[in-house]
């Protein structure tokens, strides 16, 4: 295999969009067999690039070359008959079909009219073997993993011929054991001559997983670089446009009084398996909890259980030695609990209510903003005006809706109007989640801070990075109980592992320290 | 995309005027085709919608009940909730008011407003009916409260039948001179035409919708429950609380809506063998005004002067109402089919824009 | 999610008015709104300075009922006597006042409220309008400007109950109302005096169904009356009456013994007289045209009211009875008439 001959080559590519030009004369090259991570952050161009040569988009400039020919992609199908294959962010999987089923769709083997299941499942299982990705055929895709069904999407490009395979942030819906598998199989196709883009925004992965890097920034091509020559931070630099701190600085402060305590916390889930069982735990003025496990443990109950989203079966919530179990979110928030939520758009938003609506969310019924029953809209705009200010949220105008904004600012807007309720305990659940290195080195800078000045954090996250960057303490999750916790300094990653994969013995470590 | 919306924005008054008029046309052609002459009979529609005082009141008379079904429907969608039981709220509007009109006997200051405010509390309690079932057992609005306007038809006939008819008759005795709320010297101004305050109640209710919505912190739960529950129950709302207030000040419109047909209208209900379709109408009404209010009023008078002025292409120009309702249709078809209008206009939008940007 | 939901409502909303108007009955397409009927009968030209009109309740002037007969009457007039004449229908009670004064402002010689729901309208058209002459079809408004018809149901259904008696097999009949309103207390009243006059054993079932335009409801009904083992229904519901005919047709093509009276009009014209049995026929065309003549040829009937029964041949059988009746049973019908005429019988009328 001549791995200096390209598969791709893209020149001068460019893509307007009205008011924006998504891609700015983008050169890129992929050499066959190679891996090539498009890095850049949310916004950047990358999918865009990516959505011209599968051929979903025309470019308004720029030659498209494929194998050494000059081509012109007027399609998805087009794309499959050259031999690019897309592997997307959001899969694109019919739920009832079984896996074979879902891999020769709309390619199926026929014999006489019907089509020959048979050899259906016998194609696919020798792709599967071929390439290392081990899948049952027969079983329906509503009953397998995310992750699986991500294989399911990967032996559909390949069932169809793909040699150059693009992956959309292939990692965001992934545990860590399950990329870890990803990478494996990633390096098998890229062993078998496939030749292989990723497109990104972390940084870990690319120096893991990829042989060269094009970084783009603002629809421009900043730099393409091999892995062997650059580093994290060098990346991430090219990616922000500026010096970027990965270390949150954090000095070693005494923890205060016990502000939450959590006692034997149980609460009923569906089909009658407990959703917790008997949480017990605490978090003390100025230190930052962290709740370590995979999705899925209880954690999201943990913290409904906590704010009064749904109510407890058992045990007890006290916040500053008053109780405040099963009361009203509005309650608990008056008491002094301030709520980053998992989904900011599920819960943390009203999208469609404007930015400066929702920095009253959760404080509007206060005298504050309005006496009489009346709205006062003058005191909610000068509210939002000083949070935009002081939390650098980046946007059109207070009252732009909250939709239009970017997810790293909806985040912000969020942290702001939560740090500005002065809580005694702020609950930040995934709280970079989904955003780009500039907003979370924004928000883990912000939430130590609020750690200094004395508040008590609890913070929920399935990024183990994060949680060693700003934890004083972990406490590992499994299905809805604490299986123990660790020093967030002098953490064993292997035991910290163990016990999130429900593995007891590694368990035996002190739990009460406050 | 930006520029674009930005030249739609400032055609918010084309587009539907466009609208209006491809409906007309499409209209026209249906005309031709059946062999009537469709300028005689679009003279004879705006002739009969403003000929004479009679007309004209009684075009806004037909306008009325239209804009407080209208605001019903729009308050429920702006809360989330589908308000498809507008008509059978309509129909305890008017048997309240009803009941306390004819079996009552109380100075007028007391009799008109207890009945005004009987009717719309009837109509406020069957939509919370539904309100309640989806917020406790998770029932759809929507299916309950189709169901409760055949409840509320057969109700209010039995009510009237049994309790309030007048003997040899199937409909209620009179209401009192006491509850009536008609405007006499506007009638004798407009000759004659059923004037009654209901006209400006409801221009009231279009403000009140308005204000509620937007300016109090009750709107802003509103609003937010109906955007996004989970949001709302985040930031400690009562959702389920909400859902049932959001249908009940639904339904206290489209009582209203009812209550002024009786004390305004009529003076009496009759025992009905289907619903008015007022409440219905409001439905579309609300989807033509998107929702708003100004929309909502100007929906209703578009919704409501077709239908009145119709009459005038029967008796104009001989057009069957068959083909009027055609005419009907098309209008509102394209008025509410705002992406087909602005599809059709876009090179003629596109151009002015450019010639705009020239001209800077 | 929402959007495309609402635009699709808004949609459905739109097909359905246009698509109700294509489905609705075309017949009346050549005159609709103003009559041009071409009969070949030679007009007298006498009212040619006189403009008629007419104002339908819902059912529309195609309800094959008697809102239709009236218009019948109309157009008889016109072809008699060059009278223009025209229509409006109602698409509500509210309607019924302005649809009124659309003709009495318009100056018309005559108007025409067809149906017991215009009492109050024309009540109060009436009486602010003095100079306005106005007539209306199964009401009684006391004005000294309108002309009140009514007629006496309970008479020609006195006729048709002896019929059923006559016939009836099983000894059971059936009764389908619409409203449960006094007029067609009526009929049901003289039906059941026509049947015990000739077969007191025989059982009278009623079913209100509460509406007149709902054929689905007189279907079940039917339905339900014919399991029950009745074989003759008479029925007073209007549009709903038509759902009897078709659950009597489907039967009689399975072989069933069943029959169906017809109501306003010679029913057997429409749903043919296999299952029509006879009707009881009410002469709304007759005394539309008659009233209307009377003014034209100066007789104008202001201020009174006439109840037309069966001395007038107001009410009664259609002809095409003897299809299905036999001759004697006929006769006894005719020496009923006598008695009613004469005064022998007094016919209940609830």
């Amino acid at each position: 295999m001549d791995r200096s001959l390209a598969a791709v080559q893209l020149k001068g590519i460019t893509k307007r969009f009205p008011g924006l030009v998504a891609n700015d004369s983008i050169n890129f090259e992929l050499k066959k067999g190679e891996i090539h991570a498009l890095l850049g952050e949310n916004g950047a161009g990358k999918s865009t690039l990516m959505n011209i040569l599968f051929g979903l988009y025309q470019p308004d400039e720029g030659e498209i070359w494929v194998n050494g020919e000059k081509t012109v992609i007027e399609g998805a199908a087009k794309a499959i008959e050259l031999g690019i294959g897309m592997v997307h962010q959001h899969f694109k999987l019919v739920q009832p079909f079984t896996v074979a089923e879902n891999i020769v769709l709309g390619n199926e083997p026929v014999k006489g009219l019907k089509i020959d299941y048979k050899l259906a499942n016998e194609k696919v299982r020798s792709i599967s073997e071929r390439y290392g990705l081990k899948v049952d055929p027969q079983i329906r895709i509503k009953d397998i993993t995310v992750g699986m069904q991500q294989r399911v999407e990967i032996l559909k490009t390949l069932y169809r011929g793909a040699e150059i395979v693009i992956f959309d942030e292939p990692t965001a819906v992934l545990t860590v054991q399950e990329i870890e598998e990803l990478i494996e199989i990633i390096r098998n196709l890229a062993a078998e001559g496939k030749s292989i883009i990723i497109i990104t925004h972390k940084l870990k992965e690319v120096m893991a997983l990829a042989d060269t890097v094009t970084v783009i920034r603002r629809g421009k091509v900043v730099k393409t670089v091999t892995t062997d020559e650059t580093s994290e931070q060098q990346l991430a630099e090219l990616m922000v446009g500026r010096d970027v701190s990965f270390q949150v600085e954090k000095t070693k402060r005494e923890p205060g009084e016990v502000v939450l305590s959590v006692d034997a916390l149980q609460m009923k889930g569906e089909q009658g398996k407990n959703a917790l069982n008997g949480v017990t735990f605490n978090v003390r003025a100025g230190e930052i909890v962290g709740i370590a496990g995979v999705d899925g443990n209880g954690q999201s109950e943990l913290i409904y259980g906590i704010t009064g989203m749904r109510s407890v079966s058992g045990g007890s919530v006290k916040l500053n030695g008053q109780d405040l179990t099963n009361r009203t979110p509005r309650e608990v928030s008056v008491a002094g609990v301030g709520h980053i939520p998992e989904d900011r758009h599920k819960h943390g938003l009203v999208l469609d209510f404007t930015l400066s609506e929702n920095m009253i969310l959760g404080s509007y019924f206060e005298p504050e903003f309005g006496r009489s029953g009346l709205i006062d809209y003058k005191a909610m705009d000068r509210l939002a005006v000083k949070l935009v200010d002081e939390f650098d949220v980046r946007t059109s105008g207070i009252h732009t809706n909250a939709r239009a904004l970017s997810g790293g600012n909806q985040q912000k807007a969020i942290i702001a109007r939560e740090l500005h309720k002065e809580p005694d305990l702020l609950i930040a659940v995934q709280p970079t989640r989904g955003l780009d290195i500039g907003a979370i080195e924004y928000v883990h800078k912000r939430l130590v801070q609020a750690r200094n000045e004395g508040k008590a954090i609890l913070l929920v996250s399935f990024e183990l990075d994060e949680l060693y960057a700003l934890s004083d303490r972990i406490a590992v999750m499994y299905e809805g109980r604490l299986m123990g916790e660790v020093d967030a300094e002098n953490r064993d990653d292997q035991q910290l592992g163990l016990m999130m994969a429900g593995n007891k013995s590694a368990a035996a470590v002190p739990r009460e320290r406050g | 995309m930006k520029t674009l919306n930005k030249v739609f924005n400032k055609s918010s008054i084309l587009v539907p005027g466009v609208a209006i008029l491809l409906g007309l046309i499409v209209g026209a052609i249906a005309m031709l085709a059946g062999g009537y002459n469709p300028i005689v009979a679009y003279y004879s529609l705006l002739d009969k919608l403003f000929s004479s005082p009679y007309n004209i009141g009684e075009a806004i008379r037909a306008i009325t009940p239209l804009i407080f079904t209208g605001i019903a429907v729009a308050f429920a969608f702006r809360t989330g909730l589908f308000n498809i039981g507008v008509e059978g709220q309509f129909i305890m509007g008017m048997t309240g008011a009803t009941l306390v009109g004819v079996t009552l006997d109380l100075p007028w200051y007391i009799h008109a407003p207890l009945a005004v405010i009987t009717g719309a509390v009837f109509g406020g309690v069957w939509a919370a009916i539904a309100g309640f079932l989806k917020a406790t057992r998770g029932v759809n609005e929507v299916i309950s409260s189709i169901m409760l306007n055949w409840i509320a038809l057969f109700l209010s006939n039995y009510i009237v039948a049994t309790f309030l008819v007048e003997k040899g008759q199937q409909k209620s005795r009179p209401v009192h001179e006491s509850a009536l709320l008609t405007i006499d010297w506007l009638i004798e101004l407009m000759d004659k035409a059923r004037m009654h305050w209901g006209t400006f109640i409801a221009i009231i209710c279009i403000v009140v919708f308005y204000v509620l919505l937007w300016r109090t912190k009750q709107g802003y739960e509103l609003r937010a429950v109906g955007h996004n529950p989970d949001a709302a129950l985040y930031a400690g709302m009562n959702v389920n609380r909400t859902i049932v207030k959001s249908m009940f000040i639904s339904g206290l419109f489209a009582g209203l809506g009812g209550v002024f047909e009786i004390l305004g209208v009529f003076g009496y209900q009759t025992v009905m063998a289907a619903s008015w379709g007022y409440g219905f109408d409001g439905i579309a009404v609300a989807l033509l005004g998107g929702n708003t209010p100004v929309g909502v009023l100007l929906g209703a008078i578009l919704f409501g002067g077709l239908n009145y002025g119709s009459t005038g292409m029967s008796f104009g120009a001989g057009v069957p109402s068959e083909v009027v309702r055609i005419v009907i249709g098309s209008v509102i078809f394209f008025v509410a089919s705002h992406g087909l209008v602005k599809w059709f206009l876009k090179p003629f939008l596109n151009k002015r824009a450019s010639k705009r940007k020239e001209a800077v | 999610m929402k959007k495309t939901f609402s635009f699709m409502l808004v949609l459905i909303v739109a097909l359905t008015l246009v698509l109700s108007a294509c489905g609705a009955n075309k017949e009346n397409e050549g005159g609709a709104g103003t009559n041009k009927d071409e009969d070949a009968v030679v007009s007298d030209e006498t009212g040619k300075d006189f403009k008629i009109g007419m104002v339908t309740d819902v059912g529309g002037v195609n309800d094959k009922s008697f809102n239709q007969s009236a218009w019948e009457g109309l157009k008889k007039v016109t072809a008699e006597t060059s009278a223009q004449t025209k229509y409006l229908e109602s698409k509500g009670d509210a309607d019924m006042e302005p649809n009124l004064n659309s003709f009495v402002k318009e100056g018309y010689s005559l108007t025409w409220g067809i149906g017991f729901l215009f009492f109050d309208a024309m009540t109060k058209v009436a009486a602010e309008n003095p100079d306005a002459k106005l007539a209306v079809i199964d009401s009684v408004v006391e004005a000294p400007n309108v002309a009140s018809v009514t007629f006496a149901e309970h008479e020609g259904s006195y006729l048709v109950g002896v019929v059923a008696g006559l016939m009836t097999k099983t000894n059971k009949i059936g009764f389908v109302g619409g409203m449960d309103i006094p007029v067609i207390k009526r009929f049901e009243a003289g039906f059941k005096a026509g049947v015990a006059a000739v077969k007191p054993d025989a059982k009278v079932e009623v079913n209100y169904t509460g509406d007149f335009g709902k054929p689905d409801l007189g279907k079940l009904a039917a339905a339900t009356m014919y399991d029950a083992g009745v074989d003759i229904i008479f029925h007073a519901a209007g549009g709903t009456g038509n759902g009897v005919f078709n659950e009597a047709i489907d039967r009689k093509k399975n072989g069933a013994d069943i029959w169906v009276i017809g109501v306003d009009k010679d029913q057997s014209l429409e749903f043919g007289d296999e299952v029509t049995l006879t009707s009881m026929m009410k002469g709304v065309e007759t005394a539309v045209h008659k009233v209307t003549k009377d003014l034209i040829a100066g007789n104008w009937a202001g201020g009174t009211v006439q109840e037309l029964g069966l001395k007038d041949n107001a009410v009664g059988l259609p002809e095409t009875s003897s299809k299905n009746v036999p001759a004697d049973i006929l006769a006894k019908v005719e020496e009923y008439k006598q008695k009613i005429v004469s005064g022998e019988i007094k016919v209940p009328t609830e």
